[in-house]
């Protein structure tokens, strides 16, 4: 990103001869590669590719929302696919985008910052012969004293002035180079060199870093501790090994919500307990903006829900109790959910499960029941909750090894005739505390309710490092956008009546107010105000 | 309050509209006015006619009306907003109805300041309060949104560095556009086209000035831009989702639109690429903002989904 392309031939250079083919080729590719035009194209290019991650689902974002496309998209999914329109920022077409305009980069700013080095060491050029041609110039004004004295005073003011100035002395009298706006460059490169920062930053937190999910209902008996069995989901960077992971154990108290009269969320805070490398429980809390910052990994609240209890006894009078999370599916916290009781009426006498005695329950939960009789939640607080709920008994199928939902039954042993509806067309209606006794005598009691929150658990080593970098490349974007290069010179040569002075001033780049800025330093110059 | 922050906002819309038939008068009937020159050369009346003093006077003053009446659309926005945020009992940019609102004030403010500095840049005022009228109508009718508190993902103090800051690069972006397409037209008009939208930059002051105008309005709202999109938005996405950067719609769009607005600024200082080509980056680039700002809320569902 070569912001002068058109650099003038070094004087008496021989001419280019027949060198190794090969050299020359890699010599033209390379400038090729780090030519602005190369950059620009480069740099659209990456604003083009990065638009289809905004048009379908990204596993990165949602693994849900890929599969919901692949089930409705059947053909043209796989196909795409294989193009990694579901990993797009992860691609090779993507990497190989962007790893082209860091290396341009790179090969821009490094004699970028040779030169500048280089620059911040030369002394400023001496006045050019002829200072009327300049864009800014002012002839002649008069002083009484000396030249030597005249010009050593202007090397002193421009220098108060934070000017790099250089006295010389000429054959006729004196001139006074002087030169400002080096941080322009300076910060140009402290933002191209930010940029290649927090261009590696990413890739050593997506190295070392890790992140995982998790549902947390509500009571002691739910936590989870750091382990990946007790995540729902992880991904551990590939240089994180499971025994990498910290050493924490966390289990939510209490949930609270409030909601305005419409229904809106209006604040959710979780109060957990937490134990760090095997120490005590304390209590702590977090809520939607304010994670739980732990040694290691930051946990946050990113959903919520509500997880009934369900009792069944069976015919044999043996109970058991679940607690399971609904889903929630509207704004007012209609929820939906499974609870399958595989292990349930065993032959008191031999201990034995018959497969056909199997036990499921397919509801949806209203926090707020409404007298319409609906299946639809009137308001998202647990107000008047009702469980509206079908019973299932047969085969679940859970034994056949294949992935299954927990969120629903197993389709196909229903469809199969393996899993029957036992009870009516109609869902069976459910209030805290009830018992629906079902027709071979066992019973489903909703126990409670109990709340759940959806964590995000995370650890990037990076993302102060990448903060500083981006502090840093704006700091530098600042600099070299409102800082401006440019030079003045002043010639004093003797006067009849002491010194006349002669001022040519150059802005090195595009710099509207050098005009102004000019005016004034020649009108101090010339009344001799400091 | 809020009922007062709804009739304000239709008196708003009111005045950018009558700010813009002013506008559209001047342009029409003044003295330089080539559709004025052929509406009477087709109404057989002689053409220098209108390079009478009354006539040039008349669109002088129907020009100097619509400044007026838009300083006073100005207010009345103003006061829409601050009335809606104290209805609302905070920032008001907390759905999109507010957000446009919002941006679009800014965009006028910076319009206005730009008008008085530079009277001569009156002929735009037709685009701008054109702009801002659409603008407005869009966030009434089809984004308009009850008076409430702020869902809890958007209680934290980063709502007010985040989106302020985006709030306020996005409307001087906004005004941005308004020189560099009169520079693309005038330019187009300086170099012999004659084809319609060239036609228009016959009226328009110097490509120059326009063209410096894109340039220091773009520096001025990149780095604004690159602290709301690229650190404040991270830093609150870091503390409310648990990661500063998830290729969200709304974040890939952000990116795409910084990207195509560096790409401006490093064309417009390389002195080989013509300012046209930069300037025809730096309208790319208000086409993925305007993506931004109505696409991805409309088209996408995202984590920045809230109104």
């Amino acid at each position: 990103m070569t912001v002068v392309e058109d650099r003038p031939a070094t004087a008496g250079a021989p001419p280019p001869g027949r060198g190794n083919p090969l050299w020359a080729l890699l010599r033209n590719s390379w400038r090729q590669l780090t030519s602005m035009r190369t950059a620009l194209i480069l740099l659209f290019l990456l604003a083009v590719a990065a638009v289809p991650g905004s048009i379908f689902p990204q596993r990165s974002v949602s693994r849900e929302n890929v599969a919901e496309y692949f089930a409705a998209h059947p053909k043209l999914a796989p196909a795409i696919d294989r193009l990694f329109a579901f990993d797009v920022y992860a691609s090779p077409w993507f990497a190989a985008i962007y790893l082209l305009l860091f290396t341009s980069l790179i090969g821009c700013v490094l004699p970028r910052l040779r030169d500048h080095v280089r620059a911040l060491r030369t002394v400023p050029p001496d006045a050019p012969k002829r200072l009327d041609r300049l864009p800014q110039h002012a002839p002649g004004a008069e002083r009484p004293e000396e030249p030597a004295a005249v010009a050593a005073e202007i090397a002193k003011t421009l220098r108060r002035r934070r000017w790099r100035t250089r006295l010389r002395e000429t054959s006729d009298g004196w001139t006074v180079a002087a030169e400002k706006g080096y941080l322009k460059e300076t910060g140009n490169l402290l933002f191209h060199f930010a940029m290649l920062a927090v261009l590696v930053g990413v890739g050593f937190g997506h190295w070392y870093g890790w992140h995982a999910n998790r549902l947390l209902v509500e009571g002691a008996d739910q936590g989870f501790c750091s382990a990946v069995t007790q995540f729902d989901e992880s991904v551990l960077g590939p240089r994180v090994d499971a025994s990498d992971l910290p050493d924490f154990c966390v289990r939510m108290t209490d949930f609270e919500s409030t909601f305005q009269s419409s229904g809106v969320p209006k604040s959710f805070e979780a109060t957990v307990e937490v134990s760090e490398n095997g120490g005590d429980y304390r209590p702590d809390r977090f809520t939607v903006n304010d994670p739980l910052r732990l040694d290691g990994a930051n946990i946050n609240l990113i959903g919520q829900g509500y997880a009934p209890v369900l009792r069944y006894t069976d015919r044999y009078g043996a109970s058991q109790t679940k607690v399971v999370p609904f889903l929630p599916g509207d704004l007012n916290m209609t929820s939906e959910g499974v609870v399958q009781f595989p292990d349930v009426n065993l032959d008191p006498a031999t201990g034995e499960r018959d497969p056909k005695l199997q036990m499921g329950f397919e509801g949806v939960f209203l926090p707020t029941g409404g007298t319409d009789g609906s299946a639809t939640s009137k308001f998202p607080a647990a107000d008047n909750p009702v469980l509206y709920i079908a019973a299932y008994r047969g085969d679940l199928g859970l034994d056949v090894g294949k992935p299954s939902s927990v969120y629903a039954l197993n389709r196909e042993q229903i469809a199969d005739g393996d899993l029957k509806k036992i009870s009516g067309e109609r869902p069976y209606v459910l209030r805290p505390g009830e018992k629906w006794t079902l027709d071979d005598g066992s019973t489903l009691e909703f126990a409670g309710i109990r709340r759940f929150a959806t964590i995000s658990i995370r650890h990037d080593p990076t993302q102060f490092l990448m903060l500083i970098g981006a502090v840093l490349g704006l700091a530098g974007l600042m600099l070299s956008l409102f800082t401006h290069r440019r030079r003045v010179w002043f010639r004093v040569v003797p006067a009849e009546n002491g010194s006349a002075i002669e001022a040519g001033g150059l802005p090195r780049t595009d710099y509207p107010g050098f005009g102004d800025e000019f005016a004034a330093l020649t009108r101090h110059i010339k009344e001799g105000t400091p | 309050m809020a009922e007062l922050s709804n009739q304000l906002m239709a008196l708003t819309v009111l005045a950018y509209l009558a700010a813009m038939v002013c506008y559209a008068g001047e342009y029409a009937f003044g003295r330089r006015s080539h559709i004025g020159r052929a509406a009477l050369v087709g109404a057989g009346a002689p053409v220098p006619e209108l390079e009478k003093a009354p006539e040039r006077d008349r669109g002088e003053l129907v020009g100097r009306i619509g400044v007026a009446l838009n300083l006073i659309a100005l207010a009345l926005h103003l006061a829409t907003t601050v009335t809606r945020g104290v209805a609302a009992e905070r920032m008001p940019w907390g759905n999109m109805y507010e957000y446009i609102l919002s941006t679009a004030l800014i965009g006028s403010a910076v319009w206005a300041g730009v008008l008085l500095r530079k009277p001569a840049v009156r002929h735009l005022g037709l685009f701008a309060s054109l702009t801002l009228v659409v603008l407005l109508g869009a966030a009434a009718l089809v984004a308009y949104t009850p008076v409430g508190p702020l869902v809890p993902a958007l209680n934290s103090y980063w709502y007010v560095f985040h989106v302020s800051t985006i709030i306020i690069s996005s409307g001087i972006f906004l005004v941005g556009v308004v020189p560099a397409a009169m520079f693309l037209i005038k330019n187009g008009w300086d170099t012999g086209k004659r084809g319609f939208p060239y036609t228009l930059g016959k009226r328009v002051g110097d490509a120059g000035t326009l063209e410096r105008l894109t340039f220091r309005l773009h520096a001025f709202a990149f780095p604004l831009f690159t602290f709301g999109a690229l650190i404040a938005g991270p830093l609150w996405a870091e503390a409310s989702w648990g990661r500063y950067w998830g290729w969200d719609p709304k974040e890939v769009w952000a990116f795409i639109s910084w990207i195509v607005y560096a790409a401006y600024l490093h064309a417009r200082a390389t002195p080989s690429v013509k300012r046209t080509t930069a300037t025809w980056i730096a309208v790319i680039g208000f086409v993925t903002m305007l993506m931004n700002l109505f696409g991805v809320n409309l088209f996408f569902e995202g984590l920045h989904s809230y109104a």
